[in-house]
Parts: structure tokens; C-alpha cells; sequence
């Protein structure tokens, strides 16, 4: 499958535990289209989030190859992979993970800093994204004086500030209520549909992981 | 918004903490700077020595007198361009329990002494007052302010090494040539000890407590010291001659043990600025481990991780540093204007100030090295697992 942003060969993972090497992924080979909304769902332990970071490229596998947007991930050093990173990946974690000093604008304008775009080149893609996820109105507001579900959705406005090709999304409604659960998801779904982003998202809920194209399960470190 | 601006939010995130860190920094720093200024006053008289300058004293001991006669016989010496002498005087003036009325009294020729310490700046008419008058006194511009002395007042005192009453009228007030020239002592004329002796202790020979030689070249000090000190090897009173500031630096050796343990104090106190700082970035670092992954997850790299911490931990080494820096010059004002302050303290020296806000800026990398390198270094999977 050639048109595969996310290519995933054979890999296996374990982690060190003590004396142990307790294996969390084995032998996955996994494909992921460009512009498709996948699921990854599973227990507790089965190795969704591992082969999620491995994706991210945030992890590296211990055998086996992870190709996301043409590029081998574990060939990377640290410092090309926080590039590459930047470019091609957005992250959206469970507790949206938002500095709690910066304001929303400023939490959006993170990852831009590291790109050569002017002050005012920053600012009008911090003001797209957050007029996207409907928080144009709290650009200057902290994360304490936004509710839960509109953090995340500052957290999803930084992820996409650099435009990304690929949001990878670590149970993005586990923290959230119903309401601001439907809400996250719908705005995934828009991002996905109408500005073709390819997202990859972990979840344990099944009425989130109903509104992807496609759902995997993991169990024991396997794909079903 | 700029990096600069995360790192400076970041340092006052917790805004009791950093208080507290950096009134702890400034109380150490400002510790320290008091300890270097006393250090450093110990050593004025070293400092303000002049390089064209010897001292003449007995070789046995300073506390014997050298015959006046010498004087002549060391002008004839080639290199010396004059030479004037002068004893120590003792005294007590009012409480001697009261420190305050300690000040360094010395009975100097008054046509010789100013010449040879152009240093202390005497108006004309002041000094030729003091000439005319045989019981005249001259007063450091401190000592006079300090016990508000003015000319014409007649200042009373027993003596203990030249026992008896002894009245000096001042005659005039000396200014210190140089912020750090010593403004505390008083001279009067050495004469009017000699002659009150005289007639006190009739078979007491007063002589020179010491000569002080002015030196055409200071390239030829130890050329001098050589013939001055033959001239008088066999004699009854042999000599040593050497430089004002190997003079000085005697003295202060005699307080080496002292000085040495306030140095050493000084570098506690750094030690101490290390760890109130080390404290709180630990605990900085470790609360916010998480948010340095998800800053990596961003594309930020270890060595961004290394910056923000680090910068963090300067500008609280920083602030710590400058209140210390601002609080160490009324402490030594203070520190100054008490009695038992005997030598004296000429404010915070420009030195003073750069390396105690080296050494705060420093401390602030020194204390965040080991957990800024730790966090850059922290795989981002398991910094998003911490839980802070």
C-alpha cells in the first residue's frame, strides 16, 4: 500500500523492568492511509499507547521499522526527530498537557517558535487554529479559567498550529464528560474530513472510537 | 512571546517560592558581600600603601624607639627624598569601655607628615594653624563627624603609654585624598609630646616609633633597605626597612588567622546560596517533568529543556543576587558607623558587587546543572509518565 502515510513493519517492543524485559508490542505490522481516522482501541497494557509513540516518533521499536510521512523514524537522531516531529506530527494528549503559565494564544504559538515565521505570521496561524476549535473569543485566557473540554480543545488548536500531516491522539476524551467528549470528537472528525488530517487515536471508549474509519485492537501486544 | 518569556514565567510560576528562594539568596549574597568589604577594609591599609613609600622601625620590635638622630643620617642615603617620623600615642578619651572613643592617635613632625602623605588633604590655612600651635591636633573628617569635633574645640585624654592629661585643640580636619584614604585618625605634634615628657618622665627617651622614607624611584626600595638597614646593624637600636605595603601587610598577618576564617565563611555562604537555590529548581524541575516531554513532543529538543531551566534558575540566582548586592550597602553603612568598626569600611567596592553577582549567577548554574541535564536528557516517554 503505497499511499500509507504510516507504514509499521514487524516491530516489536519491550520494556525493561528491573531484571525483566516485559515484551508490550510483538511483531505489529500495521498500515494507516493517508487521511484516514484510525482507532486503536485494546485493554489496559495491551500496547496501544507504545505503538502510538512509536508512530509519534517519540519511541523507537526494538526490531522492525515505523516509515510515517516517508521518513524511518528510528533512523533519526534526537535532534532530527524533534524537527521532524514538529513538521509532520500534533499531539493530542488525555490531560491536554497545556502550559499552565501561557495563555491559550500562547500555549497555540508554542510549537510555532520553533519555525522562522514572523511574529505576525505566528499570530494569524495561532488565530486560524483557534477560531477553528471555536476558541477565538479566549485567546488570552489561562487554562485554569477554561473548562475541561476547552482545553483540550486549545490542546488540539496547538497540535494543528503547524499545520501537521498526522494528529496523533492518546484517549483525547478520557478526561471529558459526555458533552465535551462528543464535541472533541466531532471537531477530530472535521479536521480529518475537511482538512485531511490523518489521525491515529487511542481510545478505550467505543462510542469515540465509532466515529473513525477504522478500528484496530490490540490485545497482549498483537493486532487482531 | 519569546523563549525569555516562558523561562521568566516559569521563575515566578510559584511566587511565594521564588520569594522565599530569592530573599534566601539576597540575605546569603548580601552575607557575603559584607564579609568581602570587611575583608577587603582589613587590607586598606595594604591597599592605600604607596609605592614610593618605606617604613623604618626597630628590628627587635615596633614597641622600640628608634634615635632621632637617625633621620639625618637616612636623608644622606641616595634614593630617599625625605623622611618624617612618628609615634603611637594610645590614649583614652571619656568611656574607654565605649568603643566609640577609640581612634588611632599619633604624634607626628607637623612640618614633615603632610608632605610625605599627600594623601591627607589638609586646607593651608588649617595646616599652618596646626604648625603654630604646639598642643594643635589634626582630626580625620570621620572621627570629627563621628564625635562632632570642630576647630578650636580642646579634646581631652589621659594617657597610658605617655601616662598623664593630655589637651589637644583641633586645628584642623583632614579629607581623605582617595574614597578609601583612612579618615579616623588624629595627629598632633610630636613635640608636644617630647617636651610634656620632658618635664613628666625627665629620664624617658621618647625617639622615632618609626621613620617613614619618601623614595625617589620604588625600583630602588630594596637598594635602601639594604643601606639603611647596614648603617645601623651593629648599632644599639638595628633597623628594619622595608616597603609601606610589606609594613602593612605585617600588620594585617597578625589578623591572618581571622581574615582566614571570614574567607572561609564567605565560601560557606556560597554553598548555602547553592543549595537554597538547588532546592527549589528540583523541585521545579521535577513538578513540571511532564511538561518538558510535552514541550519535546512540540519539537522543543533537550538542549531548549536545558535553557529553560537553567535560565530559570539564573534569573532567580539573578534577582537574589541584585536585592543582596542593593541590601549590602546600607548593612555595611550601618556596619560602618558602629563603634566597634574600627577600621574603615569606604562602602561596597565596584569588585565587591561583580563577584557577588557572579557568584549568585553562577550558583544559579552550578544549582540547576544536575536536574537541567537530567530533564534534557529524560526519554519523553517517561516524562509523560511522571505524574507531577
Amino acid at each position: 500500500m503505497t499511499d500509507s502515510i504510516v507504514q509499521v513493519r514487524n516491530v516489536s517492543k519491550a520494556y525493561r523492568r528491573d531484571a525483566n524485559s516485559v515484551p508490550v508490542l510483538q511483531n505489529i505490522t500495521l498500515d494507516v492511509p493517508t487521511g484516514e481516522f484510525v482507532a486503536l482501541m485494546g485493554p489496559s497494557g495491551s500496547g496501544k499507547t507504545t505503538l502510538l509513540n512509536l508512530i509519534a516518533g517519540i519511541d523507537r521499536p526494538d526490531t522492525g521499522q515505523v516509515m510515517v510521512a516517508g521518513t524511518d523514524v528510528a533512523q533519526l537522531n534526537e535532534s532530527q526527530l524533534a524537527k521532524w516531529r514538529a513538521t509532520n506530527i500534533g499531539f493530542v494528549f488525555q490531560f491536554y498537557n497545556l502550559i499552565p503559565v501561557l495563555t491559550a494564544f500562547e500555549n497555540v504559538e508554542l510549537p510555532l517558535l520553533l519555525t522562522s515565521l514572523s511574529k505576525s505570521q505566528r499570530k494569524a496561524h495561532v488565530e486560524t487554529a483557534l477560531a477553528l476549535v471555536g476558541l477565538a473569543d479566549r485567546m488570552d485566557h489561562s487554562p485554569r479559567q477554561l473548562s475541561g473540554g476547552q482545553e483540550q480543545r486549545v490542546a488540539i488548536a496547538r497540535a494543528i498550529a503547524t499545520d501537521p500531516q498526522i494528529l496523533v491522539a492518546d484517549e483525547p476524551t478520557g478526561d471529558l464528560d459526555r458533552k465535551s467528549a462528543e464535541e472533541i470528537l466531532t471537531l477530530l472528525d472535521r479536521l480529518n474530513k475537511e482538512h485531511k488530517k490523518t489521525i491515529v487515536m487511542v481510545t478505550h471508549d467505543p462510542h469515540a472510537a465509532e466515529r473513525a474509519h477504522t478500528v484496530r485492537h490490540l490485545d497482549k501486544g498483537e493486532l487482531q | 512571546m519569546k523563549m525569555l518569556s516562558i523561562i521568566f514565567r516559569n521563575a515566578f510560576r510559584h511566587k511565594l517560592r521564588s520569594f522565599l528562594t530569592i530573599v534566601g539568596i539576597a540575605t546569603a549574597v548580601m552575607a557575603f558581600g559584607l564579609l568581602r568589604t570587611v575583608v577587603g577594609a582589613w587590607n586598606t591599609g595594604v591597599a592605600n600603601s604607596a609605592e614610593n613609600r618605606m617604613i623604618v622601625r626597630n628590628r627587635v620590635s615596633f614597641i622600640f624607639p628608634l634615635p632621632m638622630t637617625n633621620r639625618a643620617e637616612i636623608l644622606r642615603v641616595p634614593g630617599v627624598s625625605d623622611a618624617t617620623w612618628a609615634n603611637w600615642f594610645g590614649g583614652q578619651y571619656g568611656d574607654v569601655n565605649d568603643f566609640k572613643n577609640f581612634w588611632p592617635r599619633y604624634a607626628i613632625d607637623p612640618d614633615t607628615w603632610f608632605q610625605v602623605y599627600p594623601e591627607f588633604e589638609v586646607p593651608a590655612d588649617q595646616l599652618k594653624a596646626f604648625q603654630a600651635d604646639r598642643s594643635g591636633a589634626i582630626l580625620g573628617a570621620k572621627t570629627a563627624a563621628k564625635h562632632n569635633f570642630k576647630i578650636g574645640d580642646v579634646i581631652t585624654m589621659n594617657g597610658d603609654i605617655f601616662p598623664g592629661t593630655w589637651q589637644f585643640t583641633v586645628r584642623g580636619i583632614y579629607h581623605g585624598k582617595e574614597p578609601s584614604t583612612d579618615e579616623t585618625a588624629m595627629f598632633f605634634q610630636w613635640n608636644y609630646l617630647y617636651e610634656s615628657l620632658k618635664q613628666s618622665s625627665p629620664g624617658r627617651d621618647l625617639g622615632a616609633g618609626w621613620f617613614v622614607l619618601k623614595i625617589d624611584r620604588p625600583d630602588d626600595m630594596a637598594k635602601v633597605a639594604t643601606l639603611v638597614d647596614t648603617m645601623y646593624t651593629n648599632s644599639r637600636a638595628p633597623t628594619k626597612t622595608e616597603s609601606e605595603k610589606a609594613f602593612q601587610q605585617g600588620f594585617v598577618a597578625m589578623s591572618g588567622a581571622i581574615i582566614t576564617s571570614l574567607e572561609v565563611i564567605s565560601f560557606v555562604i556560597i554553598g548555602i546560596i547553592l543549595l537554597v537555590l538547588a532546592n527549589t529548581i528540583v523541585m521545579a524541575v521535577r513538578e513540571r517533568t511532564r511538561e518538558y516531554a510535552v514541550l519535546k513532543t512540540l519539537g522543543f529538543t533537550g538542549r531548549h529543556v536545558l535553557m529553560f531551566i537553567l535560565g530559570e534558575a539564573m534569573i532567580i540566582g539573578m534577582f537574589g543576587g541584585v536585592l543582596g548586592v542593593l541590601l549590602t550597602f546600607p548593612i555595611v553603612k550601618g556596619f560602618a558607623s558602629m563603634p566597634m568598626a574600627f577600621f574603615p569600611l569606604n562602602g561596597v567596592s565596584l569588585g565587591t558587587v561583580v563577584l557577588a553577582l557572579i557568584v549568585a549567577g553562577l550558583c544559579g548554574l552550578a544549582a540547576a546543572a544536575v536536574p537541567a541535564f537530567r530533564a534534557a536528557r529524560m526519554p519523553i516517554v517517561s516524562g509523560l509518565r511522571t505524574v507531577g
